[in-house]
């Protein structure tokens, strides 16, 4: 058959896996099917590519292939749970580094020809190369803030914008430079000069990734890897433009306008905007706290907790990125089906922001066996919040900071938050009074209803179940 | 596919249209799936597979373009291979109330 055809009908198979497979990943029912049609899509695209393909150097590509494989399947059947959100943001740095390879791969094998590499490609190369480059760097750095091998708070200085906005430029006018440039009509040092501004491009782009992540905190996290998981996707399709190649257009695409999807419900839940999120630095010492809260924390011991906890009817958890960093999620399940077997109604709430990427708690309290009919969202809970005889939090903080309704002059102001400050009794379990990840402080730990649970989570957990078992 | 004055305003066409779908197809979903949504259509994204093989077997290709393509091979399979595996790890978890869980 001819390989122009078998590549037409073959690309058009992988993607019409790709989309029945996304569309049923956002259904509870469908996801896990999904996953596997979406991966037979993949399956379908690249053997396709490989009989359609008239020279194939078989060495290096199953070379590069299989030590892929080994390293991907590692590093999948391996990563702890709570450390997936950082996973997700390594596998997505290097997608956006296997673009950028491709884009410069194109561009060497032409340079070395002195092909006559039409205005269109070489803008897309350099676009390829640029999305690409920040896409990896940008990765690295979320990747090392979510794993604590660097620091997660905000790193800034004066005039920051300013230099992200000169690197940038730098990029735009250099990729002006050497998009116009014709291979086949240069000679000797304009010749070289090109190859340079290529490199220059692909390290300045490494280094804005670096730059414009790096001033983002912490708890911005789920909205930085949400919109670098759309770079990489826009990465990819660029590299479809390169080559002229339809299913890394439509396949990129897909994945860019998802993740700009996902980047949209996430700034939502936090009442900001992206512009907000990227540029204003929020959580450092620079930024307004807010006022200084005042007053007295009412410190509780476990065994007075259990009191409380025996006696309640309703029972809400709200955990927050302290139950992933102390890894108390099979507790936190186990004290939920003791609380269940005393006859209490126990439901789990989850801020949309809570931990350090989308849905992050729904992950761990899924590995922890809770079954997800008992995870409900903010709205489920807040309009019958008085109802509810005890809320415990467990190292959540700024998406149960009162002061987002309370306090205009809090960074948090007209953030959704879980109103747990209105119900019966609130038990806040923390290791200090310091505020969260976002550095506001929290009114909610000094109301008359709060009780401090101080101490480790998982410890502080363990102590209760061990309460309800004598 | 030939680049020319054809077939660039359909790629265009081809890529508004996606755009498109991607957004209407993500539009609503529960916030319990955000994360296996985020890492399956990151897996997606390793599409850029298909380009590395592409680039590493060209006609005449020097050593470095090869080596660089063979790279980008290695680093999308990983991509592909680890977000598709990590995605059906996180959605085997997410059990409903099941007839042998036992405990609700």
């Amino acid at each position: 058959m001819n390989p122009q055809l078998i590549r037409g009908l073959g690309y058009i198979t992988a993607s019409i896996f790709f989309i029945f497979g996304l569309k049923m990943l956002s259904s509870q029912a469908t996801a896990r099917r999904g996953n596997l049609v979406s991966a037979i899509g993949m399956f379908i695209a690249v053997v396709t590519t490989l009989t359609a393909m008239e020279e194939i150097r078989w060495f290096w590509i199953v070379f590069g292939a299989s030590l892929g494989c080994v390293v991907g399947v590692l590093a999948a059947r391996l990563v702890k749970m709570t450390a997936m959100p950082e996973m997700v943001g390594l596998f997505n740095g290097f997608g956006g580094l296997a673009s950028l390879l491709v884009g410069w791969s194109e561009y060497h094998g032409k340079w070395a020809a002195a092909d006559p590499v039409s205005l269109f490609t070489t803008v897309a190369i350099f676009l390829t190369v640029l999305i690409g480059a920040v896409t990896f760097s940008g990765s690295l750095v979320a990747y090392g803030k979510l794993s604590a091998l660097i620091d997660g708070r905000p790193i800034l200085y004066k005039r920051q914008n300013l230099v992200n906005a000169f690197v940038l430029g730098a990029i735009v006018a250099l990729g002006v430079l050497f998009s116009v440039q014709r291979l086949d009509q240069l000679s000797g040092s304009g010749y070289a000069l090109v190859y340079l501004e290529l490199i220059a491009i692909v390290v300045l782009a490494l280094v804005l990734g670096v730059l414009s992540t790096i001033p983002i905190g912490g708890a911005d996290m789920p909205v930085v890897i949400c919109l670098l998981n759309s770079y990489s996707g826009l990465a990819a399709c660029a590299a479809g433009f390169v080559i002229g190649n339809n299913v890394l257009i439509v396949s990129g695409s897909l994945v860019g306008a998802s993740g700009l999807i996902l980047t949209r419900i996430m700034c939502k839940a936090m009442n900001r905007s992206l512009a907000n999120v990227l540029f204003s630095g929020f959580g450092s010492a620079t930024s307004t706290k807010g006022a200084g809260y005042q007053g007295q924390a009412n410190p509780i011991a476990p065994a007075d907790t259990y009191l409380i906890l025996e006696a309640a009817h309703n029972v809400v958890f709200v955990p927050g990125y302290g139950m992933a960093a102390a890894q108390a999620q099979h507790v936190v399940r186990e004290l939920g089906e003791l609380l269940h077997d005393n006859g209490a109604e126990v439901r789990y709430c989850i801020h949309p922001v809570a931990g350090r990427m989308p849905g992050h708690m729904n992950v761990l309290l899924a590995e922890a066996n809770v079954p997800y009919e008992m995870l409900v969202e903010p709205q489920d809970v807040n309009p019958t919040m008085e109802m509810v005889d005890v809320a415990i939090v467990i190292g959540a903080n700024d998406v149960v900071n009162p002061a987002a309704k309370e306090d205009q002059a809090s960074p948090l102001w007209g953030m959704p938050i879980i109103e747990v400050d209105r119900a019966r009794t609130c038990i806040v379990l923390k290791r200090s009074l310091n505020p969260g990840f976002a550095g506001v402080d929290n009114p909610l730990f000094f109301k008359s209803n709060t009780r401090m649970l101080f101490g480790d989570a998982k410890a502080s957990i363990t102590s209760l179940v061990s309460e309800f078992k004598q | 596919m030939e680049l020319n004055a054809t077939t660039i305003p359909l790629l265009f066409f081809v890529f508004v249209l996606a755009m498109f779908l991607g957004v209407e197809l993500i539009k609503k979903v529960p916030s319990q799936l955000h994360t296996p949504l985020m890492s399956g259509s990151n897996a997606i994204s390793g599409i850029t597979i298909v380009g590395a093989l592409i680039a590493s077997s060209r006609e005449g290709g020097t050593a470095i373009a090869t080596l660089l393509a063979v790279l980008a091979v290695l680093f999308a399979t990983i991509n592909v291979i680890g977000g598709y595996l990590v995605t059906d790890r996180m959605l085997e978890m997410f059990k409903t109330k099941a007839k042998d869980g036992g405990k609700p």
